[in-house]
């Protein structure tokens, strides 16, 4: 027994902390959320082999070339990476405990994510309307399930960014709050580095093609 | 505790933000450079400044690669160190699994076209 | 009411959807209806379901959630194998122009709900139930890193679960084979609810199992106690981790083929058609990149309880410890280069198929390599033959075959010969009864005593053990003698009389393996009854080694009064060889995280999502969506979701194992 309470005095072999702190809340929080991205990066991967493997397949239907308007999505794309500093920004100030600036950016950013779902629906209500539905050909199945499963993240990320104003504003910047704000910024802007390969594989290369 | 507890390495005691800490400059600067990498290969691709579309495609895709390198940097604040390497790892392994799951996707299927497919179908679909 | 409105309401739901035409289902439903209403009457007089609603379905213990898992598991091996013994019977009879006693539309179901039903909700339960249960106990912690989600794991897993069991009553269940390869699984040859019972179900459940892997890498990786570095984690621990390596790896590729065929059956796309540059085969080929790596899923653990059993039962410390930790991450890697080996024939030439037929062999080596340090563990021990022994011999015995008739697959021009015939069934067969029904097997007899306190009936379970075994080899090694006269898999009637006494053998071997669940329901019945004879009270009933021996059984709720601090791989055997002292004095209050009702309730709302998407009924499950993300976010609003367990509630349980432990020498 008293090897427990006073180890060192003894020399004898320690088996049990006795003096123990647990571990703090959150603790395996963000290697969690890390796992988990990778996990929906896996998702994002299967997609693109789809994309890879099926995204040649016209069906005699419209091709890359006569669907993507690149000025529009070079538009789109700037939406994304303004909202990915501006998240920064968020983060920065979150540090420096201004609550008021950090919802102001996390305002911003909410306002990009949007502007991005926005102009991305008007893309693909414009191309279902010339007929380029994702039932037209395997090409644009897989065009519309990679291109809006990232939409898809994208708008959860808002919901997301939407409960997270609502509980920093009633609650503060507790360690909680700012363990969640850190998570969604890891999905913001893993987020980001999926559009870069939907941007070039998806629409550079595409328009290449 | 004895010394014997701390170095086993188990338990890191360093918790909190989880990253290290993010600066104003770093993410300007991420930022600056994530812009300029997704301008050159938009413009590359829309005026058709290099000969080649293969050397196009080449580049741009060396740009997408340098770019989510950048972002990993600067945005996701990757670092051999964080979460004692086993962030890394995961993302190390990821990669690993996303480039057999995609390559050997492509290699099968192209392979099973080649092999399957009488040619003027091959054709019709293009 | 117009026929509009109830379309709305009821979707293609309605009365011609309840199988009132098959005798077989009707008397089931009505045993399943009689046994049901007797259980909730049961457990409404007894007044059980405030106990059951407080102490096992909101808790976010992982020792109960583990052992609601293994219950799951056990439950859905009787719907599963009742499936078996339907087919055995049903090809045993159908000869000499009989067509059985099983019409096509239902034959075909229960080939494909066996397979289903057996990996997802069988295997699936049993290792992750048995990883639960054990791996925070290995690694001397409180509980998983995140137990809220461990809880909504489990339910998540149960709703696919409910799902399956429900396409039994209303409706039908997919006729497309395990994995529903499309064309066939698509609208136009699948035009009913079961391939979309088949999606969802495997959907629901698969969000439950992806989360579960996340979790418990985390906790593997953060909740190790002091001094227990990787290389001194227990061989189990680390299959473990393996396992969820790959469940995080490879479950995402499983949802998203799942969706993609979703949507071409709801949406009209085009990924697996034949028209419009859709492929199939690429539907073959992403689920395989999940299907390969599930095989190792479920046989890595059994890898490790085999090698937790073989040490503890030989009294010696693991051969190998290193080799077989190499052994476990390489086989982990290999998994996921060896996919195309499920459809050689499918035509991507030689190349392609030498280069996954080489892969396929290279992993017979780490496992190999592993056989041997179990062998040479066991050479000069002093081996008990209890139960976990005996199912890890029969293991030994019966995977090596299972193995080296794996290899031979493993030749592609082999395979085109035996693609899909009944030697493959009898393959995979003998390799998953002989390595992961096993092992969960040798784990439930090995961790039983752990987690209730006394030991399982021996008698009961050898009986068990040798109807299992008997049963094993006669049910499956004429499948292999028919596998190479050409016989094919999935076939209701036969032509060729000389082949019946082969299908009657293999239905008498089905028979005793049934003789052998019987006993071993009545080996847990038995050992209940027998409790206090077989009881017991110093938590290591075995003379085991690793540190979940070191608590009391059942362990209490925080596992461990103090967190332990290990030495050596072997961390309880080196304890009781440097003369461990159990702690009397000094407990401290212990932090813990709080039961919650919000897992079954969002799992519920899934459930209801996905049968509401099964049978057009989109009000149902537009609502069920919508009340998810209301508790979902609403769960995120509750930040105390912690509670201390006070010191003086520790000492009165520390206390109690104080005086058994006193009354016991």
């Amino acid at each position: 027994m008293t090897i427990a309470v006073n180890p060192s005095q003894t020399g004898e072999p320690v088996f049990y902390v006795a003096d123990e702190h647990p571990h703090p809340e959150g603790y395996s929080t963000s290697l969690g959320f890390w796992i988990y991205l990778m996990s929906d990066c896996l998702i994002f991967a299967m997609l693109f082999a789809a994309f890879g493997v099926l995204g040649a397949n016209y069906a005699a239907g419209p091709a890359p070339k006569d669907l993507f308007d690149l000025d529009l999505v070079a538009v789109n794309t700037s939406m994304l990476l303004l909202s990915s500093i501006t998240y920064g920004f968020a983060m920065l100030t979150m540090q420096q405990n201004k609550i008021a600036q950090t919802q102001m950016w996390l305002l911003i950013t909410g306002l990009f994510g949007a502007a991005f779902i926005g102009i991305e629906l008007t893309e693909f209500a414009h191309m279902i309307h010339e007929g380029a539905t994702p039932q037209r050909s395997a090409f644009l199945s897989a065009f519309f399930t990679l291109v809006g499963t990232h939409g898809l993240h994208v708008s959860c990320g808002l919901i997301w960014l939407v409960t997270l104003m609502v509980q920093v504003w009633r609650f503060g910047l507790i360690e909680a709050n700012r363990r969640r704000l850190m998570c969604l910024s890891m999905f913001w802007h893993f987020l980001d580095v999926v559009w870069i390969g939907v941007f070039t594989f998806v629409y550079l290369l595409g328009v290449l093609r | 505790m004895s010394t014997d507890t701390h170095a086993a390495g188990a338990h890191d005691h360093h918790h909190g933000e989880g990253h290290a800490h993010s600066t104003f400059s770093g993410y300007m600067l991420g930022f600056v450079l994530s812009v300029a990498l997704t301008a050159i290969p938009f413009w590359l691709v829309m005026s058709g400044a290099l000969p080649s579309k293969q050397i196009t495609a080449l580049v741009i895709m060396a740009f997408a690669v340098v770019q989510i390198v950048v972002h990993m940097i600067y945005f996701l604040h990757m670092s051999p160190k964080s979460e004692n390497g086993w962030s890394m790892m995961a993302l190390i392994f990821t990669i690993v699994m996303v480039v057999i799951a995609l390559s050997g996707s492509l290699w099968v299927m192209n392979h099973l076209n080649s092999n399957m497919m009488p040619i003027h179908e091959m054709t019709g679909m293009k | 009411m117009s026929p509009d409105l109830l379309k709305l309401i009821f979707g293609r739901l309605g009365i011609d959807s309840l199988p009132l035409h098959e005798p077989i289902l009707v008397g089931t439903f009505v045993m399943v209806a009689l046994g049901g209403t007797a259980l909730l009457a049961g457990l409404t007089y007894f007044r059980l379901w405030g106990y059951l609603w407080r102490e096992w379905f909101t808790t976010v213990d992982h020792k109960r959630i583990g052992i609601m898992y293994m219950i799951l598991g056990i439950v859905m091996l009787l719907r599963g194998f009742a499936d078996a013994l339907m087919m055995r019977a049903q090809q045993a009879l159908a000869f000499n122009g009989s067509e059985g006693f099983l019409p096509a539309h239902h034959y075909d179901q229960v080939f494909t709900a066996h397979g289903v039903i057996m990996i997802f909700f069988v295997a699936m339960p049993l290792v992750t139930g048995l990883m639960n249960y054990v791996v925070p106990l290995q690694i001397g912690a409180r509980d998983v890193s995140f137990p809220f989600l461990n809880n909504f794991s489990f339910w998540m897993t149960v709703g696919g679960a409910v799902l399956v069991m429900l396409s039994l009553f209303i409706g039908e269940f997919a006729r497309t084979g395990w994995l529903a390869y499309p064309p066939l699984s698509n609208i136009g040859y699948s035009p009913d609810v079961g391939v979309d019972y088949y999606i969802w179900a495997l959907q629901v459940a698969g969000v439950g199992t992806t989360l579960s892997g996340i979790n418990l890498i985390c906790t593997i990786v953060k909740l190790r106690c002091p001094g227990m570095t990787m290389m001194r984690m227990p061989v189990f621990t680390w299959t473990s981790l393996c396992t969820n390596i790959l469940i995080v790896a490879s479950f995402p590729v499983l949802t998203v083929v799942l969706a993609l065929l979703s949507l071409d059956r709801y949406v009209g796309t085009n990924f697996f058609t034949n028209d419009f540059g859709g492929s199939p085969m690429m539907y073959v080929n992403l689920i395989w990149i999940w299907g390969h790596p599930e095989v190792y899923i479920l046989v890595l653990p059994a890898f490790g309880i085999f090698s937790e059993v073989t040490s503890t039962f030989s009294g010696k410390r693991l051969f190998g410890y290193t080799s077989m930790v190499y052994a476990t991450v390489v086989i982990t890697i290999l998994s996921y280069l060896v996919w195309l080996h499920h459809f050689f024939t499918m035509g991507s030439g030689a190349s392609v198929n030498s280069f996954f037929g080489i892969t396929t062999m290279i992993i017979s080596i780490p496992t190999g390599a592993k056989m041997f340090n179990w062998l040479f563990t066991m050479y000069r021990g002093r081996i008990r033959y209890e139960l976990p022994m005996l199912w890890t011999i029969a293991f030994m015995l019966t995977f090596v075959l299972g193995g080296m008739t794996g290899v031979l697959l493993a030749v592609p021009p082999a395979d085109f010969v035996l693609h899909n015939s009944l030697f493959l069934i009898a393959h995979f067969h003998n390799v998953i009864i002989g390595g992961v029904v096993f092992g969960a097997f040798a784990g439930i007899n090995y961790w039983f005593p752990k987690a209730f306190g006394f030991r399982l009936d021996p008698f009961w379970g050898k009986l068990s053990f040798w109807f299992w075994v008997t049963g094993f080899y006669m049910a499956f090694m004429p499948l292999y003698v028919l596998g190479l006269m050409g016989v094919t898999r999935r076939l209701r009637v036969f032509d060729d009389p000389s082949l019946q006494i082969w299908f009657v053998i293999a239905a008498i071997g089905a028979g005793l393996v049934a003789l052998g669940i019987g006993c071993m329901l009545m080996q847990f019945a038995v050992s209940f009854l027998k409790r206090e004879q077989l009881k017991d009270v110093t938590g290591d009933p075995w003379d085991a080694r690793t540190l979940e021996w070191a608590t009391s059984s059942p362990p209490p709720d925080y596992n461990f009064a103090f967190t332990p601090v290990v030495h050596d791989n072997d961390a309880w055997w080196d304890m009781k060889k440097r003369g461990y002292q159990r702690p009397l004095i000094g407990f401290k209050s212990i932090h813990m995280p709080s039961s919650t009702g919000t897992g079954i309730i969002l799992a519920g709302f899934a459930t209801a999502m996905g049968f509401g998407l099964i049978w057009y009924i989109w009000w149902l499950s537009a609502a069920s969506f919508i009340a998810m993300l209301a508790v979902g976010i609403g769960h995120t609003f509750n930040y105390h979701r912690d509670f201390d367990i006070p010191a003086d509630d520790v000492i009165r349980t520390e206390d109690a194992r104080t005086k058994l432990l006193a009354g016991a020498k």
